[in-house]
């Protein structure tokens, strides 16, 4: 009896030593797990700190009025709101029809050993970054809208009733329609891996069962997969909408900067993060730098309920594949 | 009444516009690389490397600004892929069907779209207002709160592709949970965590809008963490909007190394995952 402690000590102490490990590692990771959930609440709640004293200041009119005017401390968010939506919507306009060809191309269309690499191009636009999509809009992309494409858009557009208030005015290169064509090139490798991983997902047997009953490819595609697909498709393209209304640099370059709403898709303007962007470091007063936090917060809301929107419609498919 | 030739025209027309519309996409690619590598490699020379930021009108480099760029994406990263892949281990170890995970997973796919700028309003609340300055510090927590998400999201996605049988058998032999991922699931999965922070380093490493107001900026050589130091991103962001000739140029060669880099590390992670056998993680 005597002796079986002595065998069995160091090795009890062994095992101590281990579980102990065992439950600090766990602790470890279930930490840094929560970290995650401790970075969004910790974002939210630093926002909405950082903008009480403009929210507080200028109440809901912070949202409703157009003024910005450091000089007479006077801010309101709706300008920079209306220019995000607007170069958003132009992105949008521009990048998912787009994106939508690139992925019936290659997942139909393409010759398969072409797929891979031209794939892999999309996704390297992906990888460019968003500094570098600014300064080449600024300096190839502006002036060749400025000369060749926008005053084809004016001659063209400008008298027609209606419509054509949105593309009056002088060519000025840089403006919305510049930024959001910026933007559409930037998301367009999102939406397109997005779609063309649900088209992807479309059971073969329906397709066969289509092409059996004598459907060209193109009726294959747009009556069988599209319809299929259609959740993951609205999912992509509200991820690229996210993307749109949060970048910033890009943007930056091209706005034009100016804090006005202009009936015109040609003229300069200002989205939320190329406000904060331009005017954070030298905005001077205490309530100059919490209006452009308000604007952070305003814009960290809009994309985190269009994101989320997105993440969920995905998920359920996700699951409805997994299930299926 | 469709014509069977009429449906074919459509369907030759549709299938065709794809056609271009990829043409399309792939031009943009074309230009961008094609506008980098004109404007840039002119004025790529020795003093690039070698000097320092220049004033208005006088010839430098950008050495300190590569140098800060280094510095913080390292920084970055050695912070965030951590505790990104400690928190992929819960997610996929020990949390796998609990609750909480659902929600984190959810969150962590939202916080990876999340635009980098209010990142950037969030670090400077948090501690450059602290501080009373900017710093080079600052500029790295941000980034390493953007690291996060993608390691969180390709760790769980590579430490899942790990057979169960793997842990199974660790555990007959009598290991613990903890013994079993460090000595046989981290390793069984190592080209695919690499791969993970490879394409984590390549997303901060152009990330512009939230050193803005972190690191801010610096004409001069500095190597100290607590100061604010120069950086690529920024500086091109400076330079190009600029009306000065010699700094334009200095930002196209910037513009240049970056994408170089980017789109290197970017290449390099698909090859790693293409060589061992990894299917490629999902980061959007």
């Amino acid at each position: 009896m005597a002796s079986a402690p002595t065998i069995t000590l160091p090795f009890a102490e062994r095992l101590r030593h281990e579980a102990r490990a065992e439950a600090v590692f766990r602790a470890l990771t279930v930490v840094c797990a929560a970290l995650v959930l401790a970075v969004l609440a910790g974002v939210i709640g630093a926002l909405f700190y950082g903008a009480w004293p403009a929210l507080s200041t200028f109440k809901i009119g912070f949202l409703t009025r157009t003024v910005w005017n450091p000089v007479t401390n006077q801010f309101g968010a709706l300008a920079a709101v209306y220019g995000t939506v607007v170069t958003s919507l132009v992105a949008m306009v521009i990048a998912v029809p787009l994106a939508f060809g690139i992925a019936v191309f290659l997942t139909e269309t393409c010759p398969l050993w072409l797929r891979g690499p031209i794939g892999s191009c999309i996704e390297l636009l992906a990888a460019v970054p968003s500094i570098v999509f600014g300064i080449w809009g600024l300096f190839v992309l502006a002036p060749l809208l400025q000369h060749t494409v926008q005053p084809w858009i004016i001659d063209t557009f400008g008298d027609l009733p209606g419509v054509g208030r949105l593309f009056r005015g002088p060519p000025y290169g840089i403006g919305m329609l510049t930024a959001g064509f910026v933007l559409a090139i930037m998301v367009l490798p999102f939406i397109t891996s997005v779609m063309r991983e649900v088209f992807l997902s479309t059971p073969r047997s329906l397709k066969e069962a289509a092409y059996g009953i004598g459907a060209t490819q193109w009726e294959v595609v747009w009556d069988v997969v599209v319809p299929n697909s259609r959740a993951g498709i609205i999912g992509g393209i509200m991820l690229g909408l996210g993307r749109a209304l949060g970048e910033t640099m890009a943007v930056t370059f091209v706005v034009g900067n100016a804090h006005r709403i202009s009936p015109s898709l040609l003229a300069p303007g200002t989205t939320i993060s190329a406000s904060i962007a331009n005017e954070f470091t030298e905005a001077l007063g205490p309530l100059y730098t919490s209006s452009l936090i308000a604007l952070g917060l305003l814009l960290f809301v809009l994309t985190f309920v269009i994101i989320a929107a997105a993440r969920l419609l995905l998920l359920r498919l996700e699951r409805r594949g997994s299930a299926a | 009444m469709r014509t069977l030739a009429r449906r074919r025209l459509t369907a030759t027309l549709a299938l065709g516009a794809s056609g271009v519309a990829t043409l399309i996409g792939l031009a943009f690619l074309a230009a961008i690389l094609w506008t980098l590598f004109s404007r840039g490699i002119g004025g790529l020379a020795w003093r690039v490397f070698t000097q320092t930021l220049p004033a208005p009108g006088s010839s430098g480099g950008l050495i300190n600004a590569i140098y800060g760029s280094v510095v913080m994406t390292l920084l970055g990263v050695l912070i965030g892929a951590p505790i990104g892949i400690l928190a992929a281990t819960y997610l996929s170890e020990y949390g796998r069907r609990a609750r909480l995970s659902v929600v984190i997973r959810f969150i962590n796919d939202v916080l990876l779209s999340a635009p980098s700028i209010v990142i950037g309003l969030f670090v400077y609340t948090l501690v450059v207002v602290p501080m009373g300055h900017f710093s080079a510090l600052a500029g790295a927590i941000s980034l390493a709160i953007i690291v996060i998400p993608v390691a969180v999201r390709t760790g769980e996605d590579m430490l899942r592709l790990v057979p169960q049988s793997m842990r199974h058998g660790s555990a007959a032999l009598g290991a613990q949970p903890w013994r079993s991922i460090t000595s046989i699931v981290y390793p069984a999965a190592r080209s695919g965590l690499l791969t993970g922070v490879l394409l984590a380093l390549a997303r901060v490493s152009g990330e512009t809008a939230p050193l803005l107001f972190t690191a801010l900026n610096n004409q001069f050589w500095s190597a100290k963490l607590t100061q604010p130091m120069a950086n690529l991103p920024v500086v091109i962001f400076t330079f190009a909007t600029s009306p000065y000739d010699d700094w334009q140029q200095l930002a196209w060669v910037g513009a240049l190394l970056i994408t170089l880099f980017v789109l290197l590390l970017s290449i390099v992670a698909r090859l790693i995952s293409r060589l061992f056998g990894v299917p490629e993680s999902r980061v959007e």
